[in-house]
């Protein structure tokens, strides 16, 4: 037991060794903290609250009272920017974590019992992505209608069959291994082998997996509040901002800048970080 | 060949029932009468007990559905409620729209991703390969929607090279084509380097070099041609991917797509339309796909005999 968990320790040793070599991951895990902090700090670091407005500032520039502006509402856009982040990162927690879950449940019983039920999931996963990208987060959206619980749900779902392909293409390749052979054969339950040896021995391409997906979830969320399927006016979220910012795209473009800064900054952040995992959890991959 | 292109088309079946029984199923999802929700909610109680008769909804779900497929089969998606036209010439002109800007977007994709690609695997890790793969990075990370609104600024409202409205002409497509392409160019810039990479790392480039071929022979004839055929698969992906994804471009531009008329029709509660759309959209996506798989299955014999 001792010997596991010391060759546990070097491999991740090892692996923290090459993540912290790899310029653009760490890039990408500063731009995630930062992103953290922002929102978990919002409420202290804001300068304004995000939703009052004073109509005699509307649309200025950038000044030293509101150093990205103010918006049509005379609202400043730095407390909207970072109250953003706050909404920005509750939605890609909550739609990742509903996929995550869902998705390792159904590659996991799938890849393991095969047959009927992996055939069955398998078509229902091949359904959901025949609605292509945001396209099927809209068509979910279509049915249980705009707002943010709603939005979440459908992002959720939405990234369901990306987590179920790749949890069921590792477990085809790990359950033929010997080890699985060696539990299976000493006794274990179905049970015990997917959850103790199967599910540990795939968390490097599911936790890759997660931080590239909270990148695409973003892009997702924001979009649809950006057309008006999502969060909804006044609140400050990213995409919806930005949807409010067009009117005003030649007399105040200031306005409509900040908010997509912010989501392309986050989003390459998560794409960065998550580029360096798998360079680092997964040196075969490297080129 | 023709037995692989019969499973795959036999694997569509079940994911084009799947994708019928889903938009079937939203009419039904939605809470409300669906007779209602689809002669509108102010239509007289004649014409709304015209449409319960007209879909059968007074009737069992499993014959609901079947009449359903059989309307959809003809081409008949029903009637919108807002415009009282025939939902399928709504489909087919937005439709059309969607698909020409589609096209443009994958092409402009295509070109810049494949020099950019190209060029960057030949010179790897030199300052080019460094700064489009930096450009690349921005290209996956900008919202479309931003990008769209950058662009409109940059080329239309700063510059003026470029009409910021209008949906007519070639040139009105330039634009929101640009947006719409960018990620693509990304993905296909990244995956033509990562390709070609591997491709001039074989032994049958190394060959071709010891026999005295020049460089660009190498490069253009023999890695090329063998680095493509990954990049055939991102090519079909990215163009489905266009489809769903042109609502946000067709938004931004104001343009007449059919991602536009699906979302008009969930705010318009049109139900009809959003059904028709669906079923328009993820069938083009999936036929796409299955071309693309044929396709690549044509260059790369290997997949045909798995």
């Amino acid at each position: 037991m001792s010997n596991e968990r010391s060759a546990k320790t070097t491999q991740l040793a090892e692996v923290w060794r090459r993540l912290k070599r790899n310029k653009a991951a760490i890039i990408g895990g500063v731009i995630v903290l930062v992103y953290v902090l922002v929102a978990l700090l919002a409420p202290l670091i804001s300068p304004y609250p995000p939703l009052e407005g004073n109509l005699a500032k509307r649309l200025q520039g950038p000044s030293l009272e509101n150093w990205l502006g103010t918006d049509a509402l005379g609202r400043d856009i730095l407390s909207r920017v970072i109250y953003g982040a706050r909404i920005s990162l509750q939605i890609q927690l909550a739609a990742v974590v509903i996929a995550l879950v869902l998705g390792t449940l159904l590659g996991l019983f799938g890849g393991y019992y095969g047959g009927f039920t992996d055939g069955l999931i398998m078509r229902l996963m091949d359904i959901l992505l025949a609605f292509p990208g945001i396209f099927l987060a809209i068509a979910i959206i279509a049915v249980l209608g705009p707002g943010l619980m709603n939005l979440i749900l459908a992002a959720g779902i939405y990234s369901v069959p990306q987590f179920a392909r790749i949890v069921r293409g590792s477990i085809l390749s790990l359950k033929e291994k010997e080890f699985v052979e060696a539990a299976r054969a000493s006794g274990e339950s179905d049970t015990s082998i997917i959850f103790r040896y199967l599910l540990p021995n795939s968390m490097a391409p599911l936790i890759i997996q997660t931080s590239l997906r909270m990148a695409t979830v973003l892009l997702t969320a924001s979009g649809l509040s950006f057309l008006g399927l999502g969060v909804q006016p006044p609140h400050a979220e990213w995409g919806a901002m930005l949807s409010t910012a067009r009117p005003y795209l030649i007399t105040a473009p200031h306005v409509a800048t900040f908010p997509g800064l912010a989501i392309m900054f986050v989003v390459m952040g998560f794409n960065l970080f998550g580029d360096g995992l798998r360079d680092s959890l997964d040196p075969r991959l490297k080129d | 060949m023709i037995r692989y292109i019969l499973k795959r088309l036999a694997m569509l079946i079940p994911v084009l029932l799947g994708v019928s029984i889903i938009s079937f199923a939203l009419l039904r999802l939605v809470p409300g009468d669906p007779a209602v929700l689809l002669a509108g909610e102010d239509a007289n109680p004649d014409f709304i007990e015209a449409v319960r008769k007209e879909y059968g909804f007074d009737q069992p779900l499993h014959v609901q559905y079947l009449r359903f497929m059989g309307n959809v089969l003809q081409g008949d998606f029903g009637i919108s409620i807002r415009s009282r036209e025939p939902v399928v010439n709504l489909l087919k002109q937005r439709f059309i729209f969607t698909l020409k800007l589609s096209l443009c977007a994958i092409l402009i994709a295509s070109l810049i991703g494949l020099i950019a690609g190209i060029i960057s695997a030949t010179r790897q890790y030199s300052i080019f390969d460094n700064l489009s793969m930096i450009g690349a990075l921005f290209g996956i990370s900008m919202p479309i929607f931003w990008l769209g609104l950058l662009l409109m600024l940059i080329f239309g409202v700063y510059l003026r090279w470029l009409p910021v409205g209008g949906s007519g002409e070639l040139r009105h497509l330039v634009l929101p084509a640009l947006a719409m392409g960018a990620a693509s160019a990304a993905v296909i810039a990244r995956m033509t380097r990562a390709s070609m990479l591997e491709v001039i790392r074989q032994d049958f480039i190394r060959t071709a070099r010891a026999n005295g071929l020049r460089e660009r022979v190498v490069i253009y004839k023999h890695a090329l041609k063998n680095a493509m055929i990954p990049v055939i698969t991102v090519f079909g992906l990215e163009f489905g991917y266009m489809l769903g994804g042109a609502v946000l471009t067709e938004t931004v531009f104001s343009l007449p797509g059919i991602g536009r008329l699906m979302v008009e029709g969930i705010f318009q509660r049109d139900y009809a339309v959003v059904q028709g759309a669906m079923i328009l959209v993820a069938t083009t996506f999936v036929v796409v796909n299955l071309l693309t798989d044929i396709a690549y299955a044509f260059f790369d014999p290997k997949i045909r005999y798995e």
